[in-house]
């Protein structure tokens, strides 16, 4: 138990700590106050994988890392549709998962929001339309904001999540930046 | 393996390790994979390809490896009513890749399982994607397959569905439990959800921008299969890459492995209840891709392994962070690993649960990482070493025990292991070029990638069509080996057991259904 003390201790606390690069921690530490501001509730979020490579889930578990702490925001990923205020749907949506996305998205409970990531929910990315694809994620649900990348960067996915709540919520008080 | 008794004649094939290709009849498919598991050999690959537009009909080739390398037999059969025989009976493993083979190319082995593996009612079943005349049509809709899942009976027993969505922010398949109280009976795996036909992709790619889907095969191992797509490019067109290429591809991959070992690492401690190793874990990790996106422009690595090379170099500044952080990292490694050891509740976990016993592993074919925690001493960058690992020594890490303890202890001992080889690449690597252009690629060659990823080895089998053109690529995943033996590693264990004992081989869903 001491050496967990000591080691928790000798860490700190690496979310308000900005090591390099800089500037990226500052647009994160802004991210965090703007949607802390906006949501002033709790945000709960669906992840579904509708086909992906499994690079964008490895940047979204990164939200979940010390140096982002999007639990710390009051945002977590719940276990199932019935809990959550938003999906976030990496693509390109296979043809085998097309059903359970669709699912998925009716177990919603309205009102809810749609995050579509990466290049292939975008636009189908490399992998297209096929015999086997979709494409991206607004051909078989509607979409309210895309991020884009291969995959998306920590930062991006948390700008995306910003925009899908702003989007929806009335407009927030400016924040001093 | 000696084919000779056989009266079987191979010729060579280009690829970095020893491989050959031999010709055979059916018959002698079936003795040639019989001695080469009487002698220890595995099989790595099997897969189909539709060659009648050249009149040969439909070509099954079989990738086994032993000792001496890696030999593929090459089976061909005319078109027409044409099957194949059995391998699963020698190697179980082959049962998934026979029906998958069925699935796109559309011809049968002589297996009493013939339902479908990668086929889930989204084109019609009597269409096959891989045959060169197919053509989709916009009227196919996803439909739903009613599968026949194995039951077990009796007084108490009860199914448990699980996914395709998962609860975590996980890739998406099918797991169906049989299970008494909390003891699971019986555990069968359903994939394919995540087929997004990667195979007939690749036949609209030229050849020299294939290595950016191959790096989108699976996420977690782009660099490995970006390499391995790279290995077989460069094999047929018989290019030498500059030796700096090289060592930056493997700084590369050793720091796949070790981000990949890190985050696992740290889920593991919190599949057993242990939050604070995520939070350190998951720390250090991002250490890790943010070095990366300094040095490589990408947190991943992803599209740095180009045909001839890689895309970019290494600056001097990025290497000395690199080397710096290497001697940080290892120290925090350690502090959290003697915190694991130490623990009590978290060893309660990982211990005795999700046994492969050597021999399983052996019979079953576990590779890979996975099959180094279970006796399986196998590694490519020690077995057949291809530059720069020839002049690293790597130790290869590796336990009898196999179970989750065995499994973390193994990740712990080869991420400790990367670290001291990325601080080694950095110090030694040689100057010169990190790229060359590649000279003209010669039509219908077949080569082949063989790169040791984080989870195990990755096969890349390509085929040059005219023109620059993709004929064929099939690329292959350890997780077709591993998939099936999660199955056994479960049984008599917990339900709760599952997401700890599945994390611990952690196995790739896209990299498998393709």
């Amino acid at each position: 138990m001491l050496h967990i003390l000591r080691q928790i201790a000798r860490t700190g606390i690496r979310t308000e700590a900005a090591p390099a690069p800089a500037d990226e921690m500052v647009l994160v530490a802004r991210l965090q106050e703007k949607l802390l501001h906006t949501l002033g509730r709790a945000l709960t979020i669906r992840q579904v994988d509708a086909g992906s490579c499994n690079g964008c889930e490895l940047e979204i578990h990164a939200l979940g890392n010390p140096y982002y702490n999007i639990e710390g925001l009051g945002i977590k990923f719940v276990a199932s549709p019935r809990h959550a205020d938003l999906l976030l749907v990496t693509g390109p949506v296979s043809k085998h998962m097309a059903i359970a996305l669709q699912r998925t998205y009716d177990a919603t409970p309205e009102p809810k929001l749609v995050v579509a990531v990466g290049e292939c929910g975008c636009n189908g990315g490399i992998f297209g339309e096929s015999y086997a694809s979709l494409g991206r994620v607004a051909n078989v649900i509607p979409v309210d904001v895309e991020v884009p990348g291969c995959p998306p960067t920590p930062v991006a996915l948390l700008s995306g999540i910003l925009a899908a709540v702003t989007r929806h919520a009335p407009p927030p008080a400016p924040v001093d930046d | 393996m000696n084919l000779s008794p056989l009266g079987l004649t191979a010729a060579s094939l280009p690829s970095t390790v020893p491989a050959r290709r031999v010709p055979v009849s059916s018959g002698q498919l079936l003795a040639a994979c019989r001695v080469a598991w009487e002698d220890g050999g595995q099989l790595v690959a099997l897969w189909l390809s539709d060659e009648r537009d050249r009149n040969r009909g439909y070509c099954l080739r079989v990738v086994l490896q032993d000792h001496d390398g890696l030999t593929l037999l090459e089976h061909t059969m005319p078109d027409g009513d044409v099957h194949y025989p059995d391998l699963s009976l020698i190697f179980p493993a082959a049962n998934r890749m026979q029906r998958a083979a069925f699935d796109l190319v559309g011809i049968p082995s002589d297996s009493d399982d013939q339902r479908p593996w990668l086929w889930l009612a989204s084109w019609p079943i009597d269409q096959f994607p891989l045959r060169r005349d197919f053509a989709a049509s916009p009227k196919w809709q996803p439909g739903q397959e009613e599968y026949a899942f194995v039951k077990v009976a009796g007084d108490g027993v009860h199914e448990i569905p699980v996914g395709p969505v998962h609860a975590g922010i996980i890739e998406p398949g099918h797991f169906r439990f049989q299970i008494v109280g909390e003891k699971v009976l019986r555990l069968e795996e359903r994939l394919g959800y995540t087929h997004k036909g990667i195979e007939k992709r690749f036949e609209a790619l030229p050849l020299t921008e294939g290595h950016r889907l191959a790096g989108r095969i699976s996420g977690d191992s782009t660099v490995a299969y970006a390499w391995a797509y790279a290995q077989a490019l460069e094999a047929i067109a018989e290019a030498t890459i500059p030796t700096r290429a090289a060592w930056l591809r493997a700084l590369a991959l050793e720091r796949e492995r070790l981000a990949n070992h890190l985050g696992d690492l740290g889920y593991l401690g919190n599949d057993g209840g242990f939050a604070f190793g995520l939070a350190q874990f998951s720390r250090l990790k991002e250490d890790v891709l943010r070095t990366n996106l300094a040095a490589f422009g990408h947190r991943l690595a992803m599209d740095l392994v180009v045909p001839g090379g890689v895309a970019r170099d290494l600056a001097p500044e990025h290497a000395a962070r690199i080397n710096a952080e290497c001697a940080a990292l290892e120290r925090e490694i350690r502090i959290v690993r003697d915190i694991y050891d130490e623990h009590a509740g978290l060893q309660d976990r990982f211990r005795t649960c999700g046994f492969v016993t050597p021999a399983l592993a052996a019979k079953l074919g576990l590779t890979g990482m996975a099959g180094r925690a279970s006796g399986q001493a196998r590694d490519l960058r020690c077995d057949f070493p291809v530059a720069p690992y020839d002049s690293l020594a790597v130790r290869k890490a590796g336990s009898d025990i196999g179970d989750v303890a065995a499994r973390v202890a193994v990740r712990f001992d080869e991420a400790l292991e990367s670290l001291r080889l990325i601080a080694n690449i950095v110090k030694a690597i040689p100057g010169g070029e990190f790229h060359v252009p590649m000279p003209a690629i010669p039509e219908h060659r077949l080569g082949l990638g063989y790169v040791e990823g984080w989870r195990g080895p990755v096969l890349l089998a390509l085929t040059s069509g005219p023109d620059g053109t993709i004929r064929r690529c099939h690329p292959h995943d350890p997780s077709w080996s591993n998939w099936p033996v999660l199955e056994h590693a479960v049984i008599g264990n917990i339900v709760p057991d599952f997401p700890l004992i599945n994390k611990s081989f952690n196995l790739t869903y896209s990299g498998h259904d393709l």
